[in-house]
């Protein structure tokens, strides 16, 4: 069984609950042994970069020592969280100097990093651990007939990480697929939700979300499947105020994918988070 | 008598982690902008706020909402074709703005992220209903409204923390913080 530190970021405590449920079920049926890593703290998401770099750096490095501590590689199921947990990750390895810095301050807590591990999505653990065919193999109730539109995001693809394909990358199609669902033709699947401008520049950040949510009916897909919450909640919990802001009637479900997953390999359908989400997905669920 | 940075050599150093291409490689082609999910709220594209930050144009640079707007995404940082690292280079100047407090006070994103730091630092994890509350003065009254009507929903739904979460650690946390960015008082 393959082990990883676990670091489910602050999103997954409430807000995105049924993201980390889902995870640690899925992960078990498949064979991957998720240890929580103990008292991790926020990565900080975009903020910290807006007040310091080095210290954006040293909260995350923090988390990075304390798996390395355990031994372990450490996964993230939301993008931001795992990017700034990859870059600091890269950095420290490539920098001497801001490496120094890290573990003078994690001295502190008698913490220090070597950068001796490596830092991953849940989704790449799925696809390029556990494999594409095995998860075929392990599927019980193939999601025959359902559409979906595979949604990126951002930070899970961007900035590049180490030579994949950024432009046309497949890896989540590959997973609905094995789901035994459709994978829609989603045009703007790489094109950004608006993160945080949700907060603090609403208009933009919902005619963002405006142009997805078109894109997705267009397609066909009758829900849209998310690895990271801040998609999840921008798409789905502000769909009632795209509606007001540009007159459009939108009605789409938005679950994340181990919510779709688990569907799939046959876990209880009340231990899936459904019921959760503004614009209900149960008729999706109900089907299957 | 050394000579004073210029502008473009403050945001210059202020992106010393980054591993992109400096500044001075643009070569004014408008991917970015092209690429830019934002561009049409920004008051200038990427594209010009990085000429304009090569041509020492400080003022125009700091009172425009470009950078404010940028959201992370590295659309344009993935596509440059002078390797630049665009998103960070937002990042360089949302910080140069915030130290300098030269960020104009319409603009939520300042308020936005200080209120964010603070409740990390206070707590080690975010909390939403604390951070909320905080700096919702910031915003217009129609977001106010959609914020309280979305903070409802989700409590119903169980989708929003009561009480924060705390690391252990807290107060080597915070030692861990002040090694970095010294803030008076205490050690």
């Amino acid at each position: 069984m393959k082990k990883f530190a676990y670091f489910p970021g602050c999103s997954l405590e409430k807000i995105a609950l049924s993201y980390n449920k889902t995870s640690v079920e899925t992960s078990k049926i498949l064979g991957v042994e998720l240890q929580e890593l103990e008292d991790w703290n926020c990565c900080g998401a975009t903020t910290y970069f807006h007040v310091d770099q080095l210290l954006a750096y040293t909260l995350t490095a923090r988390n990075l020592a304390m798996a390395e501590k355990e031994g372990l590689d450490l996964v993230a199921p939301c993008s931001a969280c795992y990017k700034n947990a990859y870059t600091t990750n890269k950095y420290f390895k490539a920098d001497p100097d801001v490496a120094e810095h890290i573990n003078y301050a994690l001295e502190e807590d008698d913490l220090q990093f070597n950068g001796d591990i490596n830092v991953h999505h849940i989704m790449d653990i799925y696809v390029n651990e556990v494999g594409v065919d095995a998860i075929k193999e392990k599927v019980k109730v193939p999601l025959e007939g359902l559409k979906v539109a595979p949604y990126y995001g951002c930070q899970i693809v961007r900035p590049r990480k180490n030579g994949e394909d950024v432009e046309n990358p497949q890896f989540f199609e590959d997973l609905v697929k094995a789901m035994g669902a459709e994978a829609v033709d989603f045009a703007e699947r790489l094109r950004c939700c608006g993160g945080s401008l949700i907060m603090t520049s609403r208009t933009a950040a919902l005619d963002m979300v405006r142009v997805l949510l078109k894109n997705a009916v267009d397609s066909g897909a009758d829900v849209i499947a998310t690895a990271c919450p801040l998609c999840q909640v921008n798409l789905e919990c502000y769909q009632l105020q795209v509606n007001e802001e540009f007159g459009t009637d939108f009605n789409m479900p938005v679950t994340y994918f181990t919510q779709l997953l688990g569907l799939a390999l046959g876990m209880p359908k009340k231990k899936l988070g459904i019921g959760s989400e503004l614009v209900s997905a149960a008729p999706i669920f109900g089907e299957f | 008598m050394a000579a004073k940075p210029t502008f473009s050599q403050e945001i210059s150093n202020l992106l010393y982690a980054s591993q992109g291409s400096p500044l001075k490689n643009c070569i004014q082609c408008g991917t970015c902008s092209g690429t830019c999910p934002v561009v049409n709220y920004m008051d200038q594209t990427p594209r010009r706020l990085i000429g304009m930050i090569n041509a020492n144009l400080k003022e125009d640079v700091l009172d425009c909402n470009t950078y404010w707007f940028c959201a992370s995404c590295y659309h344009c940082t993935v596509r440059c074709p002078a390797k630049i690292d665009i998103a960070e280079a937002m990042y360089a100047v949302k910080r140069y703005s915030i130290w300098h407090k030269t960020y104009s006070e319409d603009l939520v994103g300042p308020t936005f992220s200080e209120t964010f730091v603070k409740t990390i630092i206070n707590n080690g994890r975010s909390f939403e209903p604390v951070l909320a509350p905080t700096y919702m003065f910031s915003m217009g009254i129609k977001e106010v409204l959609q914020e309280a009507y979305m903070g409802t929903q989700m409590m119903l739904k169980g989708r929003m923390p009561v009480l924060p979460t705390k690391i252990k650690r807290l107060d080597n946390f915070k030692k861990v913080i002040r090694r970095i960015i010294p803030m008076g008082g205490e050690k």
